[in-house]
């Protein structure tokens, strides 16, 4: 049983680490559960990929359900983006930029994938059906084999033809 | 006699002159002209009754135009990813709400605010979630911006279409008041660890656009989390109920509908900074992070498609800077071979709108005007030669390249490239 002073001085040292703005009292803290719900962006290095695995052969089925209809049977494009193919136009007057040609990593192609698409109904694909689609695509460009399987170990890995394209500007070298 | 009876008259010289010269604004407003006596004015009556909210005159017409890609107009609205605001048709340097233009990259959600949260996360102290009461109760600012599209000027960059508008060709930028809380509040809030030098903002709208934004001195400076526009709630379109606002910066990164920030110690590399918005050059190469709007103006009037008749025209127009205040703007009626200072019609703000004027009396003979805008730092917009020969014609993004109006002999106002 607490003293009354014991009482006091956990009363007097819950006010001192109180925080001190009155600003703190706005909002409330984010609790790790509901953080993952919404915690989806994937880096370069993997980080954020979640687990879960997807084949080229489940990609191409994929595809033809869910984004045929926009980028066309074999990814050559339609009412939406062009996917596949245009290596080596970067330097004509007509570049063609496509995930082959232009995109420098292929963890943004997951990250995309996941967040934004089917255009129509966002983040409905499961993880393994993201992992599949991306491997399909990489093969469409002639990135990964037609026998590949990627999670997050592999995908990380993958070098896309355009790695080295782009050069940021210096002032945002932050690092 | 009604209006349409007045209409059916024959049209006088001296009133289709009127009519003509009406250039700047006439173009928005219509019914010109048919009064040329002040016993044609009609009498004063009993007007309409008040009401909650004002409308515009019904001689008054003026709108975006939607477009589903560059120059790709005329489309289906649920085709539309952009719509341009009427510069051609606008005065001062605030453009109306809802003129002001859109880029948006899944639709326009209309969230309700009740359900929208803030969540402020990554390599903190204190992650948080915030409503927008929560935003309204913090301490504010309220600042005049511009926000351009890193694509405004993209028809210009391989030919001129001559039929374009100042509308079709700069209809990508806009200013506006808007009011929120200071991005270094915020980071004070969430005890932000030293060398998280990266902050991703993610929306919260069907494509969840996110950017990988570095945290520079000037940036942690000037960006907000902003819930008010020219003192109202901010509209769906751009970003009801919250939305960042970067002064200066490509505005991408202003992302609407914001519902997530993460710091971290690199860029994630999402698709809207590696596949879209990055500049293709000549050596096939591309920029990366060329985030800030350059020094850039034009004329809007005279622009593509008014026409104008010899004797005193006044050309006026707008420039802005991504690096901070305008300090001059030049015109050319000569196609740049001479330049003269055109007037500030108000005193310039820091990365804001400024809109210049200038007298001038066409002789009637063929000429280019051009205007040239030149920043407190000192950058001088490039003529589009230099601008071509440095970038090529391939970047897409970031057009700042002075942009040149030819008029014939008939007074015909048309896009040309100079």
């Amino acid at each position: 049983m607490l003293s009354h002073s014991a009482k006091g001085l956990g009363i007097l040292l819950a006010v001192l680490l109180a925080p001190v703005t009155h600003a703190s009292d706005i909002g409330r803290p984010a609790s790790p559960e509901e953080v993952k719900l919404w915690d989806i962006d994937v880096r370069p290095d993997g980080a954020g990929l979640p687990r879960g695995r997807g084949t080229v052969r489940q990609g191409k089925q994929l595809y033809t359900v869910n984004c045929e209809a926009c980028h066309g049977a074999s990814g050559e494009g339609g009412i939406k983006d062009r996917l596949v193919g245009g290596q080596g136009s970067l330097v004509t007057s007509k570049p063609i930029k496509t995930i082959g040609s232009y995109w420098p990593y292929a963890t943004t192609l997951f990250d995309y994938i996941r967040r934004a698409m089917p255009y129509t109904a966002p983040g409905t694909l499961s993880n393994d059906n993201v992992y599949a689609l991306v491997a399909y695509l990489l093969n469409l460009n002639g990135i990964v084999p037609a026998n590949a399987t990627l999670d997050q170990n592999s995908l990380p890995k993958v070098t896309m033809p355009n790695r080295d394209g782009f050069v940021p500007d210096s002032v945002f070298r932050l690092d | 006699m009604t209006s349409n009876d007045e209409l059916n008259r024959p049209i006088s010289r001296r009133r289709a002159l009127a009519r003509l010269t009406a250039g700047a604004l006439g173009t928005a407003v219509a019914g010109r002209g048919l009064a040329e006596s002040l016993a044609d004015v009609p009498p004063r009556g009993l007007g309409n009754p008040l009401s909650g909210n004002s409308e515009r005159s019904q001689f008054v017409h003026l709108s975006r135009i939607p477009e589903a890609a560059p120059g790709v107009r005329n489309v289906d609205p649920s085709d539309a990813i952009n719509s341009k605001t009427p510069l051609d048709k606008l005065v001062g340097a605030i453009t109306p709400t809802d003129l002001h233009y859109e880029r948006s990259h899944a639709g326009v959600p209309d969230l309700n605010p009740a359900q929208h949260r803030l969540l402020i996360h990554g390599e903190v102290g204190n992650p948080l979630v915030l409503t927008l009461d929560d935003l309204v109760a913090m301490p504010s600012v309220s600042r005049i911006h511009f926000i351009e599209c890193t694509g405004n000027g993209w028809e210009n960059w391989k030919n001129a279409d001559e039929t374009l508008t100042v509308q079709n060709t700069h209809g990508l930028v806009s200013t506006n008041e808007w009011t929120g809380v200071p991005l270094r509040h915020l980071i004070d809030l969430v005890h932000k660890q030293t060398g998280s030098n990266w902050m991703l903002a993610e929306g919260g709208d069907g494509a969840g656009v996110d950017r990988s934004i570095p945290l520079t001195d000037e940036i942690l400076d000037d960006a907000f989390v902003a819930y008010g526009q020219n003192g109202e709630p901010l509209r769906p379109a751009h970003g009801f109920p919250m939305r960042l606002i970067m002064p200066g910066y490509e505005g991408n990164l202003h992302i609407k509908w914001l519902r997530r920030l993460k710091f971290g110690n690199q860029p994630w590399m999402t698709r809207w900074e590696t596949d879209r918005y990055t500049q293709l050059l000549k050596d096939g190469k591309a920029r990366q992070f060329q985030l800030r709007m350059e020094t850039n103006s034009v004329i809007t009037s005279p622009s593509g498609m008014m026409e104008i008749r010899p004797g005193y025209n006044r050309i006026t127009g707008l420039a802005w800077s991504g690096h901070g205040k305008i300090a001059k703007v030049e015109v050319s009626t000569d196609a740049g071979l001479t330049w003269a200072t055109a007037e500030l019609n108000s005193p310039p703000l820091r990365k804001a709108q400024t809109r210049f004027q200038m007298d001038w009396v066409w002789s009637g003979q063929p000429a280019r005007i051009v205007s040239r805008a030149t920043d407190e730092k000192g950058n001088v917009q490039p003529d589009r030669k230099t601008f071509i020969d440095q970038v090529g014609t391939n970047a897409l993004f970031h057009y700042n390249a002075q942009q040149t109006w030819s008029i014939d002999s008939a007074g015909r106002v048309r896009n040309a490239l100079a």
